[in-house]
């Protein structure tokens, strides 16, 4: 059970295995397929269990019940709208730009793909620790506007044009955000590796520590990031009830489950960089010198501290989505560019005042 | 130098078909938009997908199958269409209903204002894009469709006015459910309150948008909740009291500022009042025959006769021309979605496309009685 704790024990002895029977060269392709398949497996599990708790969570929200036909509690009905979903005809529209059309849905998973990789979810599982990993996950993650402009352009239809370009002003806006309520914390880290940033957080979360500009940032943090997966109530790049369904209208069948999913898996990226930095990542929660409730907590192991941590962020957006009603685009660009970014900048100020005078814990 | 930057950039503008099949018009309304990018130049409604003819069917049915249409028309409020045309027949008739019949009119009469302005409430927040409050919505209007089913059988397109009085008798639990409701719904529209109203971002949305002046209001014809927003009282039940209005006290809602928001909170002070109006009848409920006679055919004297009530979206007419035969010789509805649907142009000029929504979920248009 040691390898629960500390995953470097398991991915060195699949590495010290794979040594002995290959080539270098091998070990790294076979390696690099491993870590392939197992992020494509994240990502199906992940599709499934997330389109089940957003349909729970907003039934319990508006009291009914949710899906309860198919299997016990309802479980198996994701899987029954995969199938359905892979059973549909795809449709292209006659005047559809086809190649782009084909390419967007694509685009936008390799963007979620790219950010998901350098995740840490547990103590040593981490598929690629870069030194300058927070500004690899914001300039990735803003790649997914690309697909949706895509997506908008060549499906030939006002209402996704419409939808793609709001989109695309309102991703370019929150990025920025994003990262200043990122670089918060990495004020006081120093550092923008993320393992580096979780060992930091080992004597407590940055949201605590940080004291109050860590609160502000973590939730700027959280609206921006809302606002950069299209979630409500930042929807509009998709809005129902203005644009049909917005940049994918047009889309059906299995591209729509590519949108669809990376949707999902966009919102559990920045519920996995919101926990890294702001709640401790795969770190227990620790309370100063209780020993034997730090012992409890350490007894939890880390993977279960990453997946609920980012469970509760995930939770978070899932109630914003089903509460607010949506903004409208000059709203929604007024509050980022009148509201978030001012307060953000001043809040990078005070931060590094606390850092330099050493008043944080 | 400069000028010819600005003509690069100078814009074009473009039209969207919005509807017939689009998820905020509500049925099949077609709205061709002008847009200057988001901003709206332009709106022209085209009616006319679910025209049924019900004018021109209703002379050939006699006076009681009549009433049967009109809770086609505006199904959300199905009873207070069947009134007026009973109304309207019982005026030509000289008939007076027993006092029985008048005060179970109005008290079903504002149980239907209520459930569609629940249904209104919930639609106004999934417009707006807030799913939830439409789940709230229905699940208080549940309760009022329980009630009507187990007064008329039915839960859409009901029918329990009859010319001469109702169909039958209110069932034994009428008065106990009804007041059942009214306590439960006493406690849960502050909610309503909590959820949109106080919302900040809701406000944003409404405050403001989609300004609509008294003047405007009534030259556009704009009656109901919508015009009563804009500072214009017509409020047929206080004006023209019919069935059991003038026995009751009520305020009649107005306000001023003719907006988004005037217009949301207008109906939602309305149900307070629908509230307090039920509260007063439905204890004093007069002992009675539940109709007064009337022939198996009815003929109305030769005339014409008008007969206007209020339903939950404003004035609604029945315009009977009579020669004297056992169906009208010409029959109109006075509709208010229509002259409401009209002011729509002068309201969203110069709005966003999503401020068209808001300002078209808070007309509350019910596209059959539009298109009749």
């Amino acid at each position: 059970m040691k390898w629960l704790y500390d995953f470097s024990y398991l991915t060195h002895a699949i590495h010290k295995g794979l040594s002995e029977r290959f080539e270098p060269g091998t070990v790294v392709i076979l390696e690099m397929v491993m870590v392939g398949v197992a992020f494509m497996l994240l990502f199906a599990v992940l599709g499934l269990v997330l389109v089940y708790a957003e349909r729970k969570v907003s039934a319990v929200i508006q009291q009914r019940l949710g899906p309860m036909r198919v299997g016990k509690w309802g479980t198996a009905q994701t899987l029954a709208d995969v199938v359905k979903l892979l059973l549909k005809e795809p449709l292209i529209n006659k005047d559809a730009d086809r190649f782009l059309f084909n390419l967007a849905p694509f685009v936008i998973m390799i963007a979620a793909f790219m950010a998901i990789a350098a995740l840490p979810f547990a103590k040593g599982l981490h598929a690629i620790d870069f030194d300058i990993g927070i500004l690899y996950i914001a300039a990735v993650s803003s790649l997914g506007v690309i697909g949706i402009l895509l997506a908008g352009w060549s499906s030939n239809n006002k209402y996704s044009l419409i939808g793609a370009m709001r989109s695309g002003a309102q991703i370019i806006s929150y990025e920025l955000s994003v990262a200043l309520s990122l670089l918060t914390i990495v004020v006081l880290t120093g550092s923008l590796q993320l393992s580096v940033i979780v060992e930091s957080q080992a004597d407590g979360w940055w949201i605590f520590k940080g004291h109050i500009p860590a609160m502000i940032a973590f939730l700027i943090f959280l609206i921006a990031s809302t606002a950069e997966t299209n979630r409500g109530p930042f929807d509009l790049a998709e809005a129902e009830s203005e644009l049909t369904a917005g940049f994918h209208t047009e889309y059906s069948g299995l591209k729509f489950a590519f949108f669809f999913l990376a949707e999902f898996a966009n919102m559990f990226i920045v519920a996995g960089i919101g926990a890294t930095v702001f709640l401790g990542g795969w770190m227990p929660f620790h309370i100063g010198t209780w020993e034997g409730f730090n012992a409890v907590m350490d007894f939890i192991p880390p993977i279960v501290w990453f997946f609920g941590k980012v469970g509760f962020m995930i939770f978070l957006m899932m109630w914003f989505r089903w509460t607010f009603p949506r903004l409208r685009i000059d709203q929604l660009l007024t509050l980022e560019w009148k509201y978030l970014l001012p307060i953000n900048l001043m809040n990078i100020v005070l931060m590094a005042f606390l850092s330099l005078m050493g008043w944080h814990f | 130098m400069e000028e010819t930057v600005y003509k690069e950039l100078e814009s074009e503008e473009y039209f969207i078909n919005m509807g017939p099949q689009h998820p905020s018009t509500h049925g099949v309304l077609r709205l061709v938009l002008s847009l200057d990018g988001e901003i709206i130049r332009k709106v022209e409604p085209h009616i006319g997908y679910i025209h049924r003819s019900i004018e021109k069917m209703c002379e050939h049915d006699s006076y009681q199958q009549i009433v049967h249409l009109t809770d086609r028309m505006d199904y959300l409020s199905c009873h207070i269409n069947n009134e007026a045309v009973c109304l309207g027949v019982e005026m030509g008739l000289q008939l007076e209903v027993p006092e029985r019949v008048k005060v179970i009119r109005t008290i079903i009469g504002e149980l239907t204002r209520l459930s569609s302005h629940q249904l209104w409430w919930g639609v106004m927040g999934m417009d707006l894009g807030a799913i939830t409050t439409f789940l709230y919505g229905f699940r208080d209007r549940e309760l009022i469709t329980d009630i009507f089913e187990e007064t008329c059988g039915a839960r859409l397109t009901m029918n329990y006015n009859i010319p001469g009085g109702l169909m039958f008798d209110i069932h034994p639990n009428f008065q106990k459910r009804t007041k059942d409701f009214i306590t439960y719904f006493k406690k849960k529209l502050p909610e309503y309150d909590d959820l949109l109203s106080n919302n900040v971002i809701f406000r944003e949305r409404t405050l403001g948008i989609g300004n609509l002046s008294k003047e405007d209001a009534i030259s556009f014809g704009v009656t109901g909740p919508t015009g009563r927003a804009s500072g214009f009282s017509c409020d047929v039940r206080k004006h023209h009291p019919y069935s059991a209005y003038n026995k009751v006290e009520f305020k009649e809602i107005l306000r001023t500022e003719g907006d988004c928001y005037a217009r949301y909170q207008c109906r939602i002070d309305e149900m307070w009042e629908s509230l307090s109006i039920i509260e007063q009848l439905i204890d004093n409920i007069p002992e009675g025959p539940y109709k007064a006679p009337t022939k198996a055919v009815i003929k109305l004297p030769k005339g014409e006769f008008y007969q206007k009530v209020e339903t939950a979206r404003g004035e609604f007419g029945v315009y009977i021309i009579s020669e004297g035969q056992k169906s009208p010789y010409r029959l109109k509805f006075r509709s208010p979605g229509f002259s409401n649907l009209s002011a729509l142009n002068h309201m969203a000029q110069g709005c966003k496309i999503a401020d068209l929504v808001a300002i078209m979920s808070t007309l509350d248009l019910v596209i059959p009685d539009i298109d009749r």
